[in-house]
């Protein structure tokens, strides 16, 4: 059988996020300084420390009956009230249609986490209706999915696939530096915006990362 | 990192940055008791004489960091209640759907919001939600910024505080909600903005102004969220400085000699009224001069940008149903006649 993700992984990823973006909140706000109004980390740190608090409280989310699509769904409506600005109802549309997607059931394996993924950010481009190369954060996404989806279908193990998925998120978030923006706050300020990476194709670099790293780890507990 | 400007430096009448939303709130509440009720978490001010049974319900969000917008537009003839969110960020869905739940007459409700990323995204999903549990909600989009050329693309500005002048007015009147909502649409549409920025304001949060202008240097094109203009120009004169924000917006907009207006100038938080008259009586003189009528006007901080030092330009193109609902009494915090 092939290596599964777990909803303890699942839950681990989301409270490592909460802390990466603790310790990256004045450098995504300092990066929406420069092109947007500043208030990136502050709102991703928002929601952040409302969906950890959920999570701590839940504890063992088998015991609370929740299913990996149950999990995911949960994640977006705390996102949603929460976070605020742009990214609370992409991030919010991201968990939502992955959770449409995601099976009912503990486990996911690479190829189910791919699917969801996709789905998760088909869900951000339907809302937000930016394209690959408007200088968002679907820079990143897009090709982070393209590389899961790729290593899922030649047979990639957890680890390798997810790594693949970071090291492509983070080209793209390094690819948004040279992107005059389309969409959003940096839209309004046209070629100015050109030379500064884009805070939400960062927070969602770190999305991923933190995703590879919780996915990669086995059985450690909380 | 931004360290200059120590005089601006968190040199604030604040307490703890990350409650300056709320400690506002609360203070605005005890400001207003007759007008107004704030709730908490989520947060929205409403009326205090709310739901009121045969009247459109209006609602509106935005960011905090625009006072008086739009806490300051509660109360009777303008906004049923406002929702603000975290500083510069737009409220979430939920305060929206809390906001309804408490004020939403029988005659549906009217969402007013800026056209930005956050204020879009987040009200699109409020709408969907309020519908699916059964209410009837209309939404209008604020976009006069002519600094931005894809009207598509505009941002809201000061337009803003007419739409909910006037819709407010019309939904007093009893109209219905297809009517109140023509009627902002209408406002909306027949209004153009244009903002400059003399210094960037400090958010408490931040720590640190947003960003350094240099010296003798202004941002032309501004919106109110203390980001850069579109353009760097050299500081200039009064009278300069409001004909280079009262062209791109008669471009936009054509006058012709006749034509009656409301022209208003809003302080961006960190200029005195007395240089926003300034701008004012050289605007009305251009105006004027094109034999075009002032016919009401708008002086003072009505939106604006934290601390920022600047103002905004908006002129709305009048009709005498316009003149009648911006006469109409209106009883909130910051409007009121
Ligand atoms: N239409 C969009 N589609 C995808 N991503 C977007 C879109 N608009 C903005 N973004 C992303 O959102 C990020 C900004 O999020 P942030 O939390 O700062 O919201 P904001 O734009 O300041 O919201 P608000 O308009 O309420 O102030 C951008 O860096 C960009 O990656
Ligand atoms: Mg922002």
């Amino acid at each position: 059988m092939s290596q599964q993700i777990t909803l303890a992984q699942l839950k681990r990823w989301l409270l490592r996020y909460a802390d990466r973006i603790d310790q990256e909140a004045s450098y995504l706000t300092e990066l929406d300084a420069a092109i947007g109004d500043a208030d990136h980390g502050v709102n991703m740190q928002q929601g952040m420390h409302k969906l950890r608090q959920r999570l701590l409280n839940m504890g063992d989310p088998n015991d609370a009956g929740l299913d990996v699509s149950g999990f995911l769904r949960m994640t977006a409506m705390t996102l949603i009230s929460s976070i605020g600005g742009a990214a609370g109802p992409l991030y919010g549309s991201f968990f939502l249609h992955a959770a449409r997607t995601a099976p009912h059931a503990a486990t996911v394996d690479v190829t189910e986490l791919a699917d969801l993924f996709r789905s998760g950010l088909t869900g951000v481009r339907q809302r937000g209706k930016a394209r690959p190369d408007d200088k968002t954060m679907i820079d990143a996404l897009e090709p982070a999915v393209a590389a899961l989806e790729q290593a899922a279908a030649t047979g990639a193990e957890i680890p390798e696939a997810m790594a693949a998925a970071c090291h492509a998120a983070e080209q793209g978030m390094l690819h948004t530096i040279g992107l005059e923006a389309r969409k959003g706050r940096a839209s309004y300020l046209g070629p100015r915006s050109i030379g500064h990476q884009d805070p939400g194709a960062t927070s969602a670099y770190l999305l991923i990362q933190t995703a590879a790293e919780a996915f990669s780890e086995n059985g450690v507990p909380e | 990192m931004n360290t200059a400007h120590p005089a601006l430096m968190q040199k604030k009448l604040i307490n703890d940055p990350h409650d300056v939303v709320r400690q506002s709130l609360e203070g605005l509440a005890l400001s207003h008791p007759h007008l107004l009720d704030v709730h908490y978490d989520p947060h929205f001010v409403r009326r205090i004489d709310g739901p009121i049974k045969g009247k459109v319900t209006l609602i509106s969000g935005s960011g905090s960091g625009h006072e008086p917008l739009n806490t300051g537009y509660v109360g009777q003839g303008m906004l049923d209640a406002a929702c603000p969110g975290a500083i510069f960020t737009s409220p979430t869905p939920d305060q929206y759907l809390s906001a309804l739940d408490a004020v939403c007459g029988d005659q549906g409700a009217l969402f007013i919001t800026k056209n930005y990323a956050g204020g879009v995204l987040n009200i699109g999903m409020a709408m969907e939600m309020a519908q699916e549990q059964g209410y009837i909600v209309e939404s209008v989009l604020v976009n006069d910024d002519v600094a931005i050329d894809d009207p598509k693309n505009r941002r809201g500005m000061g337009a803003t505080v007419l739409v909910e002048k006037m819709a407010g007015a019309a939904a007093e009147e009893g109209r219905p909600l297809n009517a109140v909502t023509a009627i902002a649409r209408q406002v909306a549409a027949q209004s153009r903005s244009m903002g400059v920025g003399l210094r960037s304001g400090a958010s408490p949060l931040l720590g640190h102004p947003t960003f350094e202008t240099r010296p003798d240097m202004i941002e032309l094109g501004v919106g109110i969220h203390g980001e850069r203009g579109r353009y760097e120009i050299p500081l200039t004169s009064a009278d300069r400085i409001t004909e280079m924000l009262l062209n791109p917006i008669l471009d936009d907009l054509p006058l012709q000699p006749g034509d009656r207006v409301l022209a208003m100038v809003s302080g961006l938080g960190g200029t005195p009224l007395q240089e926003l008259y300034i701008v004012f009586r050289h605007l009305h003189h251009l105006l004027e001069a094109r034999g075009v009528t002032v016919e009401r006007r708008l002086v003072g901080d009505y939106i604006t940008s934290l601390d920022m030092a600047g103002c905004a330009i908006t002129i709305l193109r009048l009709t005498p149903e316009l003149i009648r609902l911006w006469d109409a009494s209106v009883r909130t915090p910051a409007l009121w006649w």
